[in-house]
């Protein structure tokens, strides 16, 4: 595997990620310094992490197509293992929560297989019904709606939502042109991540109204319109670029993003103010966990997916 | 060298990919022995666990400390658990001989051995009373520290008679070494102190 033979805009991720990186850890640096009495250590480590999900990311995109189908897969199996950890589960059900596991070979082999209409129903139709199926044969009705309604919807939100994020990567232009899915993907995760953090800094240089208080205190209006005004910014000078997406079709797909994102956020936010935790987990140092870090994709995914698939051009 | 292929390649794997470890006071295991590890049991995976929470070089030393009657009851058993798992194994229920001779010698050669207090793997994700052996094995041994920790959720991946592991996120709670104490109610009671403060902040969603 050589430099020229990535696709295109997995190259220009890779430089135009690694520089933003470069200047990330640099600006800690500078603020270490600078700044000798504040702890920045929290923010170090979220830099390391993100250092590392990036090259895990891209990297596994360098591979070829079975290679992102495995990553996306792996992905859902740790967001799923987050999700029914953290959840309260039944006794009785343990060999329900392995069917539910089973599930993430199945969606993606529909990938592999290129089975469109598969795919978009397995989980929602099949997997529901069969789970609940699975479910009554146990026998065990105290908390039954609880238990098949939470492990669907983690389903639902840890493989069938993140594995829009596959399909997206493996689309292929009706017309023959240039630029397929990849570039797709890579914009839609870097832009849903960029919200992110552009969301955050507004709302820490500007932010007075709080947006939902009760759920998640510190995200602001000002936050959140400022991610948003940043993202369709981005995504209106990089997407026709390195997508087959024209301009208009680009603001557009900034919007979806920007407040898909911050959606998904503040649900993710709301099932753990639930269940009274602060991180979905511990394996992304800085960060939490997974689901900590897929929570706005998880809503982006899907709607950035159909609306690329509603202009008919993939 | 069987072992080692059964630790290095199947039970890491194991441990980190499909189960996945939260570790909290990591920087609290120790390095090196003799040190009698004691934690609660609800899995045969807290044994696979707990020798994953180290390094492999200190594999030779690990020595986990397990039910004769359970783990010897066959001619396969017997040489799985004493060549591959690496047990010590101990007779239960007043035996005839000195049933902690084969830890004691463990502890005399700076190994580091792993104790589960409370006798049999029980009810699932519940703390049931510590047996003494430790504090008569803590006797032989007076200098030697004696370190709590606490596993959550390997009850929930592999209860006890079910043979299909479910994966789960398992909590691993390393708690500081204590030293041996000759009152024996007194030693009994603050071990199981230590261990139930272990995990008094932590939030475990429930399992009924």
């Amino acid at each position: 595997m050589t430099w020229s033979s990535l696709p295109e805009p997995l190259r220009y991720a890779i430089l135009g990620v690694g520089s933003i990186l470069v200047a990330a850890s640099l600006l800690v640096a500078l603020l270490t310094l600078l700044k000798p009495a504040k702890d920045f250590s929290e923010l170090k480590l979220r830099v390391r992490t993100w250092w590392i999900m990036s090259a895990v990311f891209l990297g596994a995109l360098a591979f070829n197509r079975t290679g992102i189908l495995c990553f996306f897969a792996f992905l859902s199996f740790l967001a799923l293992k987050e999700f029914l950890s953290m959840i309260p589960t039944r006794r009785a059900d343990r060999r329900v929560l392995f069917w539910a596991y089973l599930a993430i070979p199945v969606q993606y082999l529909w990938i592999g297989m290129d089975w469109y209409g598969m795919f978009l129903v397995f989980i929602p139709v099949y997997m529901f019904l069969f789970l609940a199926m699975r479910t009554v044969l146990i026998q065990e009705t105290e908390g039954f709606l609880k238990a098949v309604g939470t492990l669907h919807w983690g389903l639902m939100v840890s493989v069938y939502a993140l594995s829009h994020g596959a399909w997206l990567a493996l689309l292929k232009p009706t017309n023959g042109a240039h630029g397929g899915g990849l570039g797709l993907l890579l914009m839609l995760v870097f832009l849903t991540q960029f919200n992110d953090v552009s969301q955050y800094i507004w709302g820490r240089t500007l932010g007075r109204t709080p947006a939902l208080p009760k759920v998640s205190p510190k995200k602001t209006m000002e936050g959140l319109l400022g991610g948003v005004a940043t993202t369709v910014t981005l995504s209106v000078l990089l997407a026709p670029r390195f997508t087959l997406l024209t301009k208009s079709e680009s603001l557009m797909a900034g919007l979806i993003i920007g407040f898909g994102g911050f959606i998904g956020d503040v649900v993710i936010s709301a099932v753990k103010r639930d269940l009274h935790l602060k991180d979905s987990g511990e394996l992304l140092p800085g960060h939490g966990g997974i689901l900590d870090r897929v929570d706005s994709l998880f809503f982006t995914t899907p709607l950035f997916f159909h609306f690329v698939k509603y202009l008919d051009r993939f | 060298m069987l072992r080692w292929c059964f630790y290095a390649l199947l039970v890491r794997p194991l441990t980190w990919i499909v189960l996945g470890l939260n570790v909290r006071h990591r920087e609290r295991l120790p390095t090196s022995g003799p040190v009698i590890l004691v934690a609660n049991h609800n899995s045969h995976l807290d044994t696979m666990v707990l020798i994953s929470l180290f390094p492999l070089r200190l594999l030779p030393k690990l020595r986990p400390v397990a039910a004769a009657d359970y783990f010897l009851k066959n001619r396969f058993m017997a040489w799985f658990s004493m060549k591959v798992i690496g047990i010590i194994p101990v007779a239960r229920g007043g035996a005839a001989g000195d049933p902690l001779e084969g830890a004691s010698d463990a502890i005399a050669r700076s190994d580091m051995v792993i104790l589960f207090p409370e006798g049999s793997r029980g009810e699932p994700e519940q703390l049931t009373g510590f047996k003494k052996g430790v504090w008569h094995l803590g006797k032989r041994h007076p200098g030697v520290p004696i370190q709590p920790v606490f596993l959550h959720g390997l009850g929930k991946a592999l209860p006890r008679g079910e043979a299909l592991l479910v994966p789960f996120f398992c909590d691993v709670f390393v708690g500081e070494p204590m030293a041996w104490m000759p009152d024996r109610d007194a030693f009994m009671k603050e071990l199981q102190c230590r261990m139930n403060a272990l995990v008094q902040d932590a939030h475990f969603p429930p399992w009924e």
